[in-house]
């Protein structure tokens, strides 16, 4: 240990966008409590404010990369894009749940506080270059997301979907634990490029194969995060349970961030090792797509059906890890942007299709939305479209970089099963499309509302994200490739 | 009388993460499950003080430092769960919380 202890200025600037967001979900709690009565809507718009501030700031610290803290930050495009990414995707969501919250009576300053806690740890994770912050980071996110899944308390449902979401996720973080305890024992460090160094002098030996068994224990529980198979049996019970702007969240920056620590952890400590790991997440990839796909196609719930297609969608991203290859990390950040594009923008406007109390969840509800609310189906059938691949939408690209990587690296059979399952999921979007368009609404049914405020706009963004990374994939494309270099 | 070694505690957090892994996998009472994660995290900690001693290192324990106060944090928020959870279905075992299904 140095003398001096104090950090120095610029490591202070690098760790900057995670100090502003966690003054701010304080400066939330503490503006809740003595606002009293008054309506929380401009809770939510501070939220949201103070998020752009720290992507501002993310944007900042990107202009001075390196390392802090001894080595547990390191500020690079890796870092910043991730960031960003978590960082939009907390914006959408308090953007989109202000109105849902009002109607569900629950607007409260809590709700935006733990938003952007969870972003705080997330954005920790995606920054982080060593095990213990890794760690916290996880944590500090995953506690924020148990208790924002039920949220809105009195509903069964709600309370339901945290207490699953609370029981496997914390399951999956003790076995992340007890694999990092072990990568600790068998390495002596937990600093990542450490960790890589040690593994690459003991190749062959005990302490490499010890390091691979600990690797296999982190693969399940960063597996459990991202709902990969055989891991995935919580998401459609906690997506379909959480309230509808939640699972938004929960389907996209969790997600993001776990992908970001599996491929800093993967590929930088265990990058020598990667033959021995591979097998892992080829089978996890597979299995995910099928599972997620084929269980997708028999669901009458849109919400189940979205929450099983996250996971198909988990399996096409594990297919572009397996690839092991800087083209593989960067079709995986490109896919993730538009996956949180098309998906936050599904769960939220869904969240507002299934009227009060998100009663009328199914297939049929929809039916006649196409004539009734023209905005709002448009919306909804780009997401669709971006979600099935449809070229000129952000999901063709992301598709397209996942099994261009996965040829690069000889992967031929796992991308034919992937262009297979992609086929089979187009079936149960398309249905929704028809439903919507072709089907006369039913009595029964109250109409859905107009459109308004924060949502409109979260929605719009969305869409126009989802659009721009579509037809002009160019600009994020550069960016991602210049980012996937990860530090060895 | 054999010594104690670093291997005998590394046996006795294997011992501990299979009793949790398997307290987790077959009981229906939801606190016993809460219960059988923290067995689990306990684990963790005398695997991390147990290297910490071997290496000679103090980074392990500050680590278990970490592990026990995430440990208490996320139990506190579970425990408020199962609450809520038992204010709207009055039941905390797992096998019947089964609102959601297909």
């Amino acid at each position: 240990m140095p003398g001096n202890s104090l950090p120095a200025a610029v490591e202070l600037v690098r760790f900057l966008p995670e100090t502003i967001l966690v003054l701010l979900g304080t400066l939330i709690m503490v503006l809740e409590a003595v606002t009293g009565d008054r309506p929380k809507t401009f809770l939510g718009h501070l939220a949201a404010a103070g998020l752009g501030l720290a992507a501002c700031a993310a944007v900042y610290a990107h202009s001075s990369p390196g390392e802090a803290f001894s080595g547990m930050l390191v500020v690079d495009g890796f870092t910043t894009f991730f960031r960003l990414l978590v960082y939009a995707v907390g914006i959408l969501t308090v953007l989109s749940s202000c109105q849902f919250l009002t109607r569900e009576r629950a607007n409260t300053g809590e709700f935006y506080a733990l938003v952007v806690f969870s972003v705080a740890g997330q954005s920790v994770m995606v920054a982080s270059h060593e095990l213990i912050m890794i760690f916290i980071g996880l944590e500090i996110s995953s506690i924020a997301t148990y208790v924002l899944a039920g949220f809105l308390r009195d509903d069964p449902r709600a309370t339901e979907s945290a207490v699953k979401y609370f029981l496997l996720g914390s399951f999956a973080t003790a076995f992340v634990l007890y694999g990092i305890a072990w990568i600790y024992g068998a390495t002596g460090s937990t600093e990542l490029t450490a960790i890589r160094a040690a593994v690459d002098t003991q190749a062959g030996r005990e302490g490499a194969m010890l390091a691979a068994v600990a690797a296999a224990l982190m693969f399940v529980g960063l597996g459990f995060k991202v709902s990969g198979a055989p891991f995935q049996m919580w998401a459609p019970d906690v997506y379909q349970g959480a309230p509808s702007p939640v699972s938004a969240f929960l389907s996209a920056g969790p997600k993001a961030a776990a992908f970001a620590v599996f491929l800093r952890v993967f590929e930088t400590a265990f990058g020598s090792i990667g033959p021995l790991w591979e097998p892992l997440f080829w089978i996890s990839a597979l299995l995910s797509m099928t599972i997620g796909n084929f269980a997708a196609l028999v669901q009458g719930n849109v919400k189940r059906m979205l929450a099983y297609s996250s996971i198909a969608h988990a399996g096409y991203i594990l297919v572009a890890l397996t690839a092991r290859s800087e083209v593989g990390t960067a079709a995986v950040m490109f896919y993730l942007a538009a996956y949180a594009l098309m998906n936050v923008g599904a769960f939220a406007l869904l969240g507002h299709l299934t009227r009060k109390g998100e009663r009328f969840q199914k297939v049929e509800d929809l039916a006649g939305l196409g004539s009734a609310q023209p905005l709002a189906a448009a919306l909804f059938s780009i997401f669709l479209l971006s979600l099935i691949g449809v070229p000129l939408t952000a999901g063709f690209f992301g598709k397209f970089y996942i099994f261009k990587a996965a040829l690069d690296s000889g992967l031929v059979w796992l991308t034919v099963l992937g262009l297979l399952n992609s086929a089979v999921g187009a079936y149960y979007y398309l249905r929704v499309l028809v439903v919507m368009y072709m089907r006369e609404a039913s009595e029964e049914v109250p109409p859905v509302e107009a459109l308004s405020g924060g949502l409109r706009a979260a929605l719009l963004a969305c869409s126009a994200g989802t659009l721009a990374l579509g037809i002009f994939p160019g600009p994020v494309l550069d960016f991602v490739n210049r980012s996937a270099t990860l530090i060895r | 009388m054999h010594p104690v070694t670093t291997a005998h505690y590394l046996w006795l957090s294997a011992a501990l993460l299979l009793i949790g892994t398997i307290g987790v996998l077959t009981r229906r009472n939801i606190v016993i499950i809460l219960m059988s994660i923290e067995l689990i995290l306990n684990a963790v900690t005398i695997n991390l003080i147990a290297f910490s001693k071997y290496l000679g290192q103090a980074h392990g324990q500050v680590f278990a430092i970490f592990v026990i106060t995430v440990a208490v944090a996320e139990a506190a928020v579970g425990l408020g769960i199962l609450i809520a959870l038992f204010r709207n279905k009055e039941t905390i075992l797992a096998d019947e919380v089964d609102l959601l299904k297909w």
